[in-house]
């Protein structure tokens, strides 16, 4: 990716918009985002927000591994519903309403 | 995981391009090839203050609405709308490639609609966009984010005159 500009926030994957359940947090990364759209800066900008995800960064030695695990799930070509309930709405909905398919 | 780390002790960030190399070599698969842009970015100064913008926010993180069908995870290119107004309990998320259990249990995790709203309402941007657009991320074509996604993605945030797109990937 090349953003025009961009803030980075240091937590782990999943997380790109602040903890859960911590609204603060959430703002204050909104927050910084939107001041660097009004700060004059280079194409390409990258802002470090320099935040911490914990007390310390033990999170990150797993992912320093010589080997790396394969976190990854299987690709299926279904949909993966988040849970049966959901599943069962889509399925019983006429078309989908918010779905716009690209090929 | 045993070892520990002191808390004075900074590490720099995961460095993710690297990482899946490794990945990729200790599976056997050819490396991974990453994009490369042959241009710096375009960047537009605001074309006004943000107390007057138009905001939208677009995300990739495989957000979607109950009651819509759920992203599949064999390169989706499609789009999901989101209504802006649309409670967090009726987020979803799906993806192959991350942890997911934050953005389930809250969705701002990965998709700030609600600060979006907060900050509206606090008249930090002028208005949020009427609604959001999210899509799965981890295509691995990028001739078609570059000639099939992100055109229509641009097309739809002009058709929505939005002044400022926030994207917010995973």
């Amino acid at each position: 990716m090349a953003p025009p500009r961009a803030v980075f926030v240091d937590y782990p994957l999943g997380h790109t918009s602040g903890k859960p359940d911590d609204p603060a947090d959430q703002d204050a990364i909104l927050e910084a985002a939107l001041r660097l759209l009004e700060a004059a800066v280079a194409p390409g900008t990258i802002v470090d927000l320099d935040l911490r995800w914990a007390e310390d960064d033990s999170w990150k030695l797993p992912l320093l591994a010589p080997e790396p695990d394969d976190e990854r799930s299987e690709r299926h070509p279904e949909p993966q519903y988040q849970n049966e309930e959901d599943r069962r709405a889509a399925e019983t909905a006429v078309g989908c309403a918010g779905c716009v398919e690209l090929e | 995981m045993a070892a520990a780390v002191a808390s004075s002790q900074r590490l720099p960030p995961i460095d993710h391009i690297e990482r899946t190399r490794r990945l990729y070599s200790s599976l056997g698969y050819e490396p991974y090839r990453w994009v490369h842009s042959a241009s710096p970015p375009e960047l537009r100064p605001l074309s006004k203050p943000l107390a007057a913008s138009r905001v939208a926010l677009i995300a990739s993180g495989g957000i979607y609405r109950h009651g819509q069908r759920a992203f599949h995870h064999r390169d989706d290119l499609s789009l999901r709308i989101i209504e802006r107004d649309t409670p967090d309990a009726e987020l979803r998320a799906t993806h192959f490639a991350y942890d997911l259990s934050a953005a389930r249990r809250d969705p701002g995790a990965v998709f700030p609609l609600a600060a979006l709203r907060r900050a509206e309402a606090a008249g930090r941007i002028g208005e949020l966009a009427p609604r959001a657009y999210t899509f799965m991320g981890g295509i691995y074509s990028a001739r078609k984010v570059r000639e099939v996604v992100a055109p229509e993605l641009a097309r739809r945030l002009g058709e929505d005159e939005v002044d400022v797109g926030l994207l917010v990937p995973v």
